[in-house]
């Protein structure tokens, strides 16, 4: 499965690298997702930063979604090989939790923004962990297919469209995990937005969100890769599903599908670096050169380009724009765009670290009902 | 022969010796060689393959983290009992003080928290925070130390009047990390607890961080450690380094602000005099815990003993049965499939029949994930057998067949998948049955059918048993295909150990499920070799 591609800079950089006196080893291997994500942190930020550093080589390795276990194995047997791995901030937490990612000093290590603005506040409330260095923002969000909807049905403009099979009839996609699916039933059942961790901390919440579920529970198709849901959708197989805003994304704008994005209640997700701990001192030495650059202002705003997420640092939005080979203004397909983001649902990190076992076993009790 | 061998003395050799022992001697020289050839096979596999996998089933009950994190904790427990409606006494409290001020320091609490979040809920998120605030609570020492004299804040000062005084020479203005330290000769029996503590530091500061003790404050711990000394112990004799100010310190300590530990862990979070959190880390506190495999067949270890898991969580057991008897029935379905294909390749000439195999072999060599994604598109709602339904009239729009993300799209993807394994060995027993067998039973009178049933059909068996072997146990460990088509009732119990491999991290659970499997597959093997005989087994 691991897949490494080597890539050499080709310019002659003409950029005079910054000189440094400390040691810095020259190859350097990233983990990230592999596919359309992975293609936007190269184009963004890896290959602007090799013609900077003509001797840089940087290998991928497409490990994220077993990252967690698979650094925690390389860590055991004292052998760490990766210099920057790419986790969702669920993951992050867990990572550093676990002391396998290495505490950071966002406004040490990593650049200003361009507003002047130190790199703690340019982030905010996104330094969801002290190992974690956002990058993007993305979304767990639906998408419809208006040809599918019986006649005469409205077009549905509120997440609870997966609940009522009367209006909508068809099945429906979701991720096979507790994770948003739990807080989406709560809230069409009528708790507020405000108040759903709190009920979802009692038996009596969580079983009614699982009665919630119940209620479409045939109605379902589980997902556990968020490339399933367009591909279904496309087949026709649901008439509405859960994706990341990105897949959407793609499937409408690149590959012309006739989907509607359905951007209510989208829940925001983090993804972003960290630094497997104890890296020896060159190969830290160039990380940290690396991920100064790659994540600043205007590396951050790049990488739009490329894919649909949202920047993690408020001053790169003003500086989001055109899609490199659409040419589309991507501006408006950000999750975080104003329009798209009347209704979010702010995904409780460290309420789902402490309930994420204990739901998921009921979770999968539930399923196997 | 006893007797013979008393009257007559031993058989000698030429050499004099006993024959018995110089044979002994060539065969154990022959025997060595042997061993030798296949030595570096054996530590390979040794070291690659029997080796890891104790580890990682070892996972399944050792549990040191808890006695490792917290040391004092667990021996201050030890005397409470959960039951009582009472929490702890201070003592129990200041130990956890200690050990989470270490641990924090070390950065190993949020660990223990992860591990014991598993068996109770909210433990994670109690020992992130407590981890951040417990130096709050020592810092209050720190500070009213600091009030009184700066100097009880300096690295310096500490370095000097606790270390050796030759250590101290030494460290100051080494390069870090400097030199080994070394606690100043009698400074424990005046300051037991803050030379411990100090100690603790300055090795801590040396070892992990590699920086010079003598250029680090010391932590606030150390501050905490010498209130209690000077509240404890009499330090009138002491006429060191700092006697002076160690004298105004104790003078003035009476006055000093100490809240007790207990309240400020229960001020700081409630669950800290809670007997479920409290209970969890006294049930896990030793160094081996049944926990794991009692969670894996729905039991749980909780601070009032073994229960049972609560109905809307149990999920093993029900899995395990389901992996079973689902890999049974897969394997009866390639024996039903597979026979009638094997006999095919077995009979026809040679030409027709290496075309047939390659047939077999292709699906053989093409990759799962492929084979897995073609059956999705074949049996999904809108994909190609129902779509052929549908235009042949057989069903109508509204009545497309369900076949997958349930348990028959796994059955089915599974049996195609698996059904080469069958095939295979049950072609390479059948073409050794020579055919003049059958001829001889017909030509005797037997039907065709008495002939295949009556003499073929025993004939095959040791394939039936070798494939069916190879088959269920591939099956039980199947979790990719279950996991892309089926759905929510066709996945097996490898999916749950992938899951507890790769997300949750509970990779002691994930080894108890393991165990358990390994164990089933053993058993059944052993049920096979008593039923059928393992030499019945052919391979090729």
């Amino acid at each position: 499965m691991k897949l490494k591609t080597i890539l050499m800079g080709t310019a002659i950089a003409g950029v005079g690298s910054i000189a440094s006196a400390q040691e810095m080893t020259n190859d350097m291997t990233l983990v990230s997702w592999g596919g359309a994500y992975q293609d936007s942190q190269q184009k963004a930020y890896a290959e602007p930063y090799m013609e900077m550093n003509p001797d840089v080589s940087i290998s991928w390795d497409e490990s994220s979604p077993e990252a967690v276990a698979k650094l925690r194995a390389m860590n055991e047997a004292g052998n760490v090989t990766w210099d920057l791995v790419d986790v969702v901030a669920a993951d992050a937490i867990r990572l550093c939790d676990e002391g396998l990612a290495m505490e950071i000093d966002p406004n040490e290590i990593l650049a200003e923004g361009d507003d002047g603005s130190s790199a703690e506040d340019d982030f905010g409330d996104l330094l969801v962990s002290d190992c974690f260095i956002p990058q993007i923002v993305y979304s767990t969000t639906a998408a419809y297919r208006a040809d599918l909807l019986p006649e005469g049905a409205p077009a549905p403009e509120s997440i609870c469209a997966f609940f009522d099979t009367d209006t909508y009839p068809g099945q429906r996609a979701l991720e096979q995990r507790p994770i948003n699916n739990m807080e989406w039933a709560l809230l069409c059942d009528g708790v507020a937005k405000e108040d759903i961790y709190d009920v979802l901390e009692t038996e009596e919440g969580q079983d009614r969100a699982f009665a919630k579920l119940d209620t479409i529970k045939d109605d379902i198709v589980w997902w556990s890769a968020a490339a399933e849901p367009p591909q279904l959708l496309a087949d026709g197989e649901i008439v509405m599903g859960s994706s990341y805003n990105g897949r959407w994304f793609s499937a409408i704008e690149e590959q012309g599908q006739p989907f509607e994005m359905l951007w209510d209640a989208q829940v925001f997700d983090l993804d972003g670096w960290i630094i497997p701990a104890g890296l020896p001192d060159d190969r830290l030495n160039r990380v940290l050169d690396f991920v100064e650059y790659a994540t600043d202002t205007q590396r951050l705003a790049d990488q739009a380009a490329y894919i649909s997420y949202g920047p993690a640092r408020a001053s790169s939005a003003p500086l989001v724009g055109d899609h490199a080979e659409l040419g589309i203004p991507m501006g408006p397909h950000m999750p975080t765009a104003p329009a798209n983001s009347e209704n979010v649902f702010v995904y409780n990190y460290t309420w789902w670290a402490d309930y994420r076992d204990d739901l998921d076993s009921k979770f999968q009790a539930w399923l196997a009902q | 022969m006893s007797d013979a061998s008393d009257t007559n003395g031993p058989v000698l050799a030429a050499d004099g010796r006993p024959l018995k022992a110089s044979l002994n001697r060539a065969l154990r020289k022959q025997k060595m060689r042997a061993l030798m050839l296949i030595a570096p096979l054996l530590i390979f596999v040794l070291v690659a393959f029997i080796l890891p996998i104790a580890d990682m089933l070892f996972r399944s009950v050792e549990n040191t983290i808890v006695r490792d994190t917290l040391p004092r904790t667990v021996v201050a427990m030890s005397s409470w009992n959960s039951d009582e409606a009472e929490t702890p006494d201070e003592a129990v409290y200041r130990a956890l003080f200690i050990d989470v001020f270490l641990a924090s320091e070390a950065k190993t609490h949020t660990r223990l928290g992860s591990r014991l979040n598993y068996e109770t809920t909210g433990i994670s998120s109690l020992f992130r925070q407590s981890g951040r605030e417990v130096g709050d609570m020592a810092e209050v020492y720190e500070d009213q130390f600091e009030d009184l004299d700066a100097r009880w804040t300096e690295d310096v000062f500490w370095a000097e009047f606790m270390g050796d005084p030759a250590w101290f020479a030494q460290a100051q203005g080494a390069e870090d990390p400097g030199p080994t330290f070394v606690l100043k000769d009698g400074i424990s029996d005046v300051l037991p607890k803050t030379a411990d503590a100090y100690a603790t530091f300055a090795n801590f500061v040396q070892v992990e961080d590699e920086d010079n003790p003598a250029a680090e404050d010391p932590w606030a711990l150390v501050h905490a450690m010498l209130y209690e000394d000077l509240t404890e112990q009499d330090i009138s004799g002491y006429d060191g380094f700092g006697a002076d100010l160690l004298a105004d310190a104790a003078a003035a300590v009476e006055g000093f602000e100490a809240p007790s530990y207990k309240s400020s862990f229960i001020d700081m979070d409630e669950d800290w005099a809670s007997p479920e959190v409290l209970g969890t880390i006294q049930a896990y506190s030793p160094p081996f815990t049944p926990g794991y495999f009692l969670k894996a067949v729905d039991m749980q270890l909780t601070p009032d003993g073994i229960e049972a898991q609560s109905e809307d969580r149990a999920i093993y057991l029900k899995l395990f049965w389901r992996t079973v008897w689902m890999s049974l029935f897969i394997t009866g379905m390639t024996i039903l499939l597979g026979y009638p294909v094997a006999f095919l390749l077995a009979k026809l000439p040679m030409r027709q029949s290496s075309l047939l195999m390659i047939l077999v072999l292709l699906p053989f060599w093409t990759s799962l994930l492929v084979r897995t994604s073609a059956w999705k598109v074949l049996l999904q709602q809108q994909g190609v057998i129902n779509d052929l339904l549908v235009w042949s009239g057989l069903i109508n729009e509204a009545g497309r067949l369900v076949m997958i993300n349930n348990q028959l799209g796994t059955i089915i993807a599974m049996t195609h998948i698996l059904l080469p394994f069958m095939i295979l060995p049950l072609y390479s027993v059948m073409a050794t049955i020579p055919p003049s067998y059958v001829r001889a039973a017909k030509s005797l009178g037997a039907t065709n059918w008495v002939a295949f049933w009556r003499v073929y059909f025993p004939q095959s068996v040791p394939g039936i048993g070798a494939g069916s072997i190879l088959v269920f146990i591939l099956a039980i460990g199947y979790y990719i295909t279950p996991a892309l088509v089926g759905g929510t009732s066709g996945i097996f119990i490898s999916n749950r150990i992938a899951y507890h491999i790769s997300s949750s991290l509970n990779w002691g659970l994930a080894a108890a499920l393991g165990s358990i499997l390994l164990a089933a597959v053993l058993i059944l093997y052993w049920a096979y070799d008593r039923i059928v005989g393992i030499d019945n087994v052919k391979l090729g």
